[in-house]
């Protein structure tokens, strides 16, 4: 049996308050795990997991990979470029080829909204969503909670400033919803380009003044700049962006508070969102997030599918 | 041809001021006498007259539906004139346009013919075939409208774009004036829709995908109202979806110095944004887009009011590897022609929000009126196109109860009340008790 209550993981919404607590407490243990010499446990031994991933990704392919082999799963990475989809094989037929093949789960990274729920119409394994286009992206999710929680060791009562690019960001499509329900306070800080149609519906205020809003920010978490036409539309420059909304030295140092922390899923532009001395900030938990990335995704597929049949 | 007895029935027509039980008798294709329940019955030859008890239903002018996708030629897989007439007479209407989106495009007179010679062959209802204003759609040069004009052509559109030029649409209109073209317009900014899928409101947010401003119309339904204002020209604006551009009619309309109409859909008058969620249900995804709930409110007032002249479909099929895809990847539009009778009727008439006459007007009178076509009326030397709902028939919107190769409905699942029984053509039964003949 899972251990949660949805058989997959789409959205940030299919885990209740009480399993993403669960999900960060399970992830504690692995990430102990992770820092012994010998990281491998059997308790996925047997289980197929299959990376679909049909847009390219670095951090978070290889995350899900070093995840699934540390628990003894049985991986398979299908990429972009080695994939039938660019050949003009449809979504739906690379599904129930999978599910022909019998795997256990599917992680799925694709650069169009909702792709997973398709894969839960034609295939009976557990999907879990490595990010669909701007949408969502729950396992980014679970890291940066993951990551806050350690660092200031909760989450109700923070007030937490996503900066940068949010419209166009499935980073802050799971976790400004998550962050709102676990009772912290979410600040959406960009130019009007940058912000969604409906912030509120994410569970968040508006903020076009960093400078004003930096004091409050228990945590900073910073995104890039996405699109190939940002510049010149969505903003007049990316220097006059990086001026007004990019995290430097001067603006960390004078007016963030001194125990507030600074997150970044990457990839980061640095001189952009982020200047190279705040990367090196101490308050800077970049790194961290990475590492608890392969813990939480381990918790995360160790309750989707590690007490199931077979045990 | 036989006669016809049509009895029984209550028969609406606000034009011939009926609403009430009549009998109608047609002989040789037109209404050859209206007997109204207690003014006797209609003279008849007794022997050479089929009898059909209409008794519960309701008797309308032939319903017809000005903005359609045949497909034909060249998308056949998801649409024929033959299939596509078929689907029209199910759900109740006696004629449609079709849009010039086909290919290759209807951009000159020999493709207009086409079009009208195949659909007196095999169409199942009349066919009216719209040209389109630029060659090949492509919103750059003129395509030649006086060819297509004399060629049969019933109005021009672009339909499925927007045309991004103003001064192309102003030289259009002024070209189409002289020969009192009417001009329908999609209205649709294409720097303001940059890349939307979806209304840009709560449920881009909701959805996680770029959304389209219902400026993105109404500044083109502006526009073109300022153009036929400039010209003179009739301009149709087709499926209106946003309040700013219900608005923007009904002040022009108000003003009375610029001949402007407008359409709406059944989607967008019984949908809103919200019937998108999570799913991704590429069948709701349509251009223009469901919208907000004020949005659709707006398009009810319209459509009350006369603000919208006529309910069109923009029926448009698609094949099931065109919508079985990713949600941005998938293609606009959903059928429309089997379920727009049903949906007002169930949505629109039962609720009280619309009375059967009103229902006349804008789906029998309105869209003739539009297009200059000889009006049809229950009386005595009408062509006998008429459309024969029974309120009391439910149906449930699935798959195989659609005749139309396009599955690709909004409505699948649906349970509607209300729907054609029998649909006349030039006198002839081409739906009967709910069939195709």
């Amino acid at each position: 049996m899972s251990m949660l209550k949805s058989k997959h993981l789409l959205n940030i919404e299919d885990l209740s308050n009480d399993e993403i607590y669960a999900v960060l407490e399970n992830a504690k243990t692995f990430k102990e795990i992770n820092d012994r010499p010998i990281k491998k446990l059997p308790t996925l031994r047997g289980r197929t997991i299959v990376n679909l991933f049909l847009e390219p990704s670095t951090r978070t392919r290889g995350s899900f990979e070093l995840a699934q082999k540390r628990l003894s799963a049985d991986s398979l990475n299908f990429s972009a470029s080695a994939s039938a989809t660019t050949k003009g094989e449809s979504l739906i037929d690379t599904a129930q080829t999978f599910d022909a093949m019998k795997v256990d789960m599917v992680i799925v990274r694709h650069k169009y909204a909702g792709t997973p729920y398709v894969l839960t119409q034609h295939m009976d394994a557990h999907i879990v969503n490595g990010g669909d286009g701007i949408n969502e992206h729950p396992t980014q999710t679970l890291l940066d909670l993951f990551t806050i929680q350690e660092r200031l060791g909760r989450i109700e009562g923070l007030t937490v400033g996503i900066v940068g690019d949010i419209v166009h960001s499935r980073v802050a499509g799971s976790l400004a919803p998550a962050l709102k329900r676990l009772g912290a306070r979410v600040v959406f800080v960009a130019p009007p380009a940058y912000q969604p149609v409906v912030p509120e519906e994410l569970g968040a205020e508006v903020a076009y003044d960093f400078d004003a809003v930096l004091p409050e920010l228990d945590v900073v978490c910073l995104l890039r700049i996405q699109g190939e036409r940002a510049e010149g539309l969505s903003v007049p420059t990316i220097r006059e962006y990086a001026s007004l909304y990019g995290l430097n030295k001067h603006r960390a140092d004078t007016l963030m508070k001194k125990d507030a922390i600074i997150l970044h899923p990457g990839p980061m532009n640095r001189g952009v969102e982020i200047s190279s001395d705040v990367i090196t900030d101490p308050r800077a938990y970049i790194l961290d997030q990475v590492n608890a990335g392969v813990a939480t995704r381990m918790a995360i597929m160790y309750m989707m599918l590690g007490g199931e049949a077979g045990e | 041809m036989s006669n016809l007895l049509l009895k029984g029935a209550h028969v609406v027509d606000p034009v011939a001021n009926l609403d009430g039980i009549a009998d109608v008798l047609i002989q040789d294709g037109k209404i050859s006498c209206v007997c109204p329940a207690g003014e006797g019955d209609c003279k008849q030859d007794t022997k050479g007259t089929t009898v059909l008890d209409l008794t519960g239903k309701v008797l309308m002018p032939g319903f017809v539906d000005m903005h359609v996708h045949l497909r034909e030629p060249g998308f056949e897989y998801r649409e024929d004139i033959a299939s596509g007439t078929r689907a029209a007479a199910h759900g109740g209407f006696t004629a449609v346009a079709a849009m010039a989106n086909t290919k290759p495009v209807i951009d000159e007179g020999a493709a207009v013919k086409f079009v009208t010679d195949k659909a007196k062959e095999v169409g199942v209802v009349k066919v009216y075939q719209m040209g389109a204003i630029t060659v090949g759609l492509k919103g750059k040069q003129l395509a030649e409208m006086n060819d297509m004009h004399k060629s049969g052509a019933i109005a021009f559109s672009d339909d499925g774009m927007g045309i991004q030029d103003p001064q192309l649409m102003r030289r259009a209109m002024e070209y189409a004036k002289v020969f009192d073209a009417l001009i329908v317009a999609h209205c649709e900014d294409e720097s303001l829709v940059d890349g939307g899928v979806v209304h840009e409101g709560i449920i881009a947010t909701r959805l996680g995908v770029a959304g389209q401003t219902s400026l993105a119309e109404a500044l083109a339904v502006h526009r073109d109202i300022e153009l036929a204002r400039l010209t003179g020209v009739r301009l149709h604006i087709a499926h209106v979806s946003a309040k700013e551009s219900v608005d923007l009619i009904r002040t022009a309309k108000a003003a009375g110095d610029v001949r402007v109409s407008a359409e709406v859909t059944p989607h967008h008058l019984v949908l809103n944004e919200n019937a998108l969620d999570k799913t991704y249900n590429t069948n709701m995804k349509m251009n223009p887009p469901l919208r907000s709930t004020q949005d659709q409110k707006a398009l009810i007032e319209g459509l009350l009011d006369g603000t919208i002249d006529a309910i069109a479909t923009d029926h448009a099929p698609h094949a099931p590897q065109e919508k079985e895809l990713e949600f941005e990847l998938a293609n606009f539009g959903t059928t429309g022609l089997e379920t727009a009778v049903p949906l007002m009727a169930t949505h629109l008439v039962s609720t009280g929000k619309l009375d059967w006459a009103t229902l006349v007007d804008r789906m029998a009178h309105g869209p003739r009126r539009v297009m200059n076509l000889e009006p049809v009326t229950i009386a005595e030397g009408s062509v006998a196109d008429i459309t024969v709902v029974d309120p009391e028939k439910e149906v449930t919107i699935t798959r195989d109860w659609l005749v139309g190769k396009g599955k690709n409905s909004a409505f699948l699942g649906h349970t509607l009340k209300g729907c054609a029984t029998e649909v006349l053509v030039d006198g002839k039964l081409v739906l009967a008790d709910g069939e195709c003949v």
